[in-house]
């Protein structure tokens, strides 16, 4: 496990928060905001600033989605499978990003370049399928265009 | 400051924002906007307009509700009437301003003004307005949502006002009289929610807003935070004055940046003016907001599991009694909302329940907005009477099914809800008749399918989504959920054993019967309506190893009809994973093992060569 190196503010992150158990979510949203994920480290160093136990914070990283437990990519590649984009083809973009990429959803690319996730719903549900690369929204997105949007950021 | 002055100041601040004659340009930038292009002509607008040597202000507003037609350009001036152009690129941007600063005239959707334009209808009378009543989204697209005095010369905060000077008992009859219902999906009787927490005794109350709007098709709660956020809160500040609650918090998807930094303006506006924080208005009264993000969790949209996310804690629900009414965030009195049904308390406080209660049926009152998405010619966000017939939302308001196609169901609800086939599209859509149709009021998604929906493959596609977001503390949903993909996968894949449709009925009905929340509860809704309305569809998967609309991958392949191919390699070029081969001119193979079954190459060989069996 990687260590907090890439936090080189850990401690004015926590230092932000109060000592309150319910901090604990917009603490770890923090921490992820600066280094991109939540090292073993930082939990412990959550854990320990909210006087809780370490299990407690580890029980809730891995509870909610939006938590990562490892280092993402560069770029951060979303397709929504909400219901619209479920029948409007999102199956078919998910396929082709993987395909080009040579990751499953939830994985990321050997060189750190691409994260790719699948993400429940973004509410733009009237321009599915949708797919948000490095939080840009794309809409009425094809399997082609979906690749291509990848091939312009390599 | 009265509430008159800052009324009076707001108007004259506001003035030549409200007046349609008064030149600007304004553009939709809510996220469909902005996903459909809206940032991009943003940035191109400055430039078109210096080159024009035109001084003109360009403002952001929120949705208009016809997303099909994004990205909107209003345009008004002084010397023309105000036109609203659709599909705006920053290409066609040059041409449509021209047009109309020199002549009034250009290509336009609608006219924003009560008279039409030559041949421009006014935009009231487009087919998608037909029958549309907006409370809700009164202020859509016609204020610049970060601006409070917009909102405020639009009668907003009046209600308030009028609020505070009533006791809370009135403010409750007033919520009685109007009959609002939550809007959030259970439809509970929004005034004995409030009368249950303000008759409780308690140092200390909570006011939360529930705006983890998590099910997949929905956006309205997008809507109405991103186009018109004070709505929201000015109804949670009277819903805090009336339970008696100092403290409140606005529970939010992460997903929905642009609702998060609107909201936080809105806060932050709001107590500069006096109309949250301490001593509201002169009142006495005191109200405090914080915003909390969610991290990605559906249950949160369950109270009793958004209660415990507030309190840092994994979002679990819990069993209820005692309900959060009595005890709730840190074992106090709280009471939750969702956005919608706080955005309709302002216009109830301002001009009476009685003529909210005018629109509506019977039991269910008042007006409800709804996603339109999925395969429906006239995406968008829509407002209507509850009781309206479904027909005329998805065929009149909606333009009916593209391409040609038949309408086979309107999924309604979310993962909550069902689907309702072509025989019930008289159904008039209120809490009562979607019920009894197995389905449920949801918070308003309508996802549209057509003929070419595999109904195994969308009860597979939302039990797989419950499934996944199962919080795993009951049984029934834990296991009971997995049980139910296990058995729709098998259907998917042609591995099924006679029997197993009605096996999975049976573990439907117990995951229903037997869950603790709401989310394992109405879970199997899916399977049991499109069972119950499509039963030949999933015996065509079980007992002929045959997906009717060629969905179901697992019992799809494809080839290429040697006789129909012309080498045109289109298919080759469009298939992401060099699963095609051959020379132009010659014809093309597909290698079934490296094929990946993404119908790229179905949809773009004109000559119908590529075959799905």
């Amino acid at each position: 496990m990687p260590t907090t190196a890439h936090i080189p503010d850990l401690d004015s992150v926590l230092a932000c928060h109060p000592r309150e158990e319910s901090q604990l979510i917009p603490l770890l949203q923090d921490i992820q905001d600066h280094a991109g994920y939540i090292s073993a480290d930082a939990m412990r160093a959550a854990a320990s600033h909210l006087n809780i136990p370490e299990s407690s914070v580890y029980g809730v990283v891995t509870f909610y989605s939006q938590f990562y437990l490892t280092r993402q990519g560069r770029h951060r590649v979303k397709v929504c499978q909400g219901t619209a984009c479920h029948v409007r083809g999102a199956v078919e973009i998910i396929r082709a990003v993987s395909a080009r990429l040579g990751i499953k959803p939830g994985e990321t690319t050997r060189d750190f370049e691409f994260s790719v996730e699948r993400v429940a719903c973004f509410g733009s549900c009237a321009l599915a399928p949708v797919m948000v690369v490095n939080d840009k929204v794309y809409g009425n997105v094809t399997p082609e265009m979906a690749v291509r949007l990848l091939d312009e950021l390599t | 400051m009265t509430f008159a002055n800052i009324q009076s100041r707001a108007r004259s601040a506001a003035g030549s924002f409200l007046d349609s004659r008064s030149p600007r340009v304004l553009v939709g930038a809510s996220t469909c906007g902005l996903a459909a292009g809206a940032d991009d002509v943003l940035e191109a607008l400055p430039g078109h307009l210096a080159e024009m040597g035109l001084d003109i202000e360009v403002s952001q507003v929120g949705c208009l509700g016809l997303c099909y037609a994004e990205p909107l350009v209003e345009l008004r001036s002084a010397d023309h009437p105000p036109l609203l152009f659709s599909s705006v690129t920053p290409e066609s941007l040059g041409h449509i301003l021209t047009t109309y600063y020199r002549d009034g005239g250009g290509e336009a959707l609608a006219t924003m003004c009560d008279a039409p334009h030559g041949e421009t209808p006014p935009f009231e009378q487009l087919p998608m307005l037909e029958g549309q009543v907006r409370v809700v989204a009164r202020n859509f697209g016609r204020i610049d949502p970060e601006n409070i005095d917009h909102y405020i010369a639009r009668d907003g905060y009046t209600g308030l006002a009028r609020a505070l000077k009533m006791d809370r008992e009135e403010v409750i009859d007033e919520l009685r009289s109007s009959g609002l219902r939550g809007r959030g999906g259970a439809g509970f009787p929004v005034a004995v929610k409030w009368e249950f927490c303000c008759n409780e005794k308690a140092d200390q109350k909570y006011m939360i807003c529930n705006a983890d709007e998590g099910d997949p098709g929905a956006f309205m709660d997008r809507s109405v935070l991103e186009s018109d956020p004070h709505s929201t809160l000015e109804g949670m500040i009277v819903g805090a004055y009336a339970i008696g609650a100092t403290e409140g918090y606005i529970y939010v998807r992460a997903e929905y940046p642009l609702a998060i930094t609107r909201l936080e303006k809105a806060i932050e506006q709001a107590t500069a003016y006096g109309l949250l924080g301490d001593n509201i208005l002169e009142s006495g009264f005191s109200f405090h907001v914080k915003l909390k993000k969610g991290a990605g969790a559906f249950v949160c949209g369950e109270e009793t599991a958004m209660l415990a996310s507030i309190e840092g804690k994994r979002g679990m629900p819990r069993t209820r009694p005692p309900f959060p009414a009595q005890k709730g965030l840190h074992g106090r009195p709280t009471n939750i909302n969702n956005v919608e049904t706080l955005a309709n308390v302002p216009v109830i406080m301002a001009t009476g329940g009685e003529a909210f209660a005018r629109n509506g049926t019977e039991r269910s009152r008042g007006t409800k907005t709804f996603a339109l998405a999925g395969k429906i010619v006239r995406t968008g966000l829509i407002e209507v009477p509850l009781g309206t017939p479904l027909r005329h939302i998805v065929f009149d308001i909606g333009g009916g099914i593209p391409d040609g196609k038949a309408f086979k169901a309107v999924q309604t609800g979310g993962p909550s809800g069902g689907c309702i086939p072509a025989e019930l599209l008289d159904l008039p859509v209120d809490y009562e008749h979607l019920a009894e149709a197995g389905a449920i009021m949801g918070s308003g998604g309508m996802v549209t399918m057509d003929e070419d929906t595999c109904m195994v493959d969308v009860a597979r596609y939302f039990i797989e989504f419950t499934q996944e977001e199962s919080c795993g503390k009951c049984v029934p949903c834990r296991l009971g959920t997995r049980q139910l993909l296990q058995l729709l996968n098998s259907m998917a894949r042609g591995d099924s054993k006679p029997g197993d449709i009605d096996l999975m009925l049976e573990v439907a009905h117990a995951v229903k019967n037997g869950s603790l929340c709401g989310l394992g509860q109405t879970a199997p809704n899916p399977v049991l309506t499109t069972v119950k309305y499509y039963r030949e569809e999933y015996e065509s998967h079980v007992n002929d190893r045959r997906c009717p609309t060629h969905k179901c991958e697992g019992l799809l392949q494809y080839a290429i009809d040697p006789e129909a191919c012309t080498g045109c390699t289109a298919c080759l070029r469009a298939c992401p994973a060099e699963a095609i081969m051959g020379e132009p001119r010659e014809i093309h193979v597909i290698d079934p093992r490296k094929c990946i079954r993404c119908d790229a190459c179905y949809q773009v060989c004109k000559f119908n060569a590529v075959i799905k069996s």
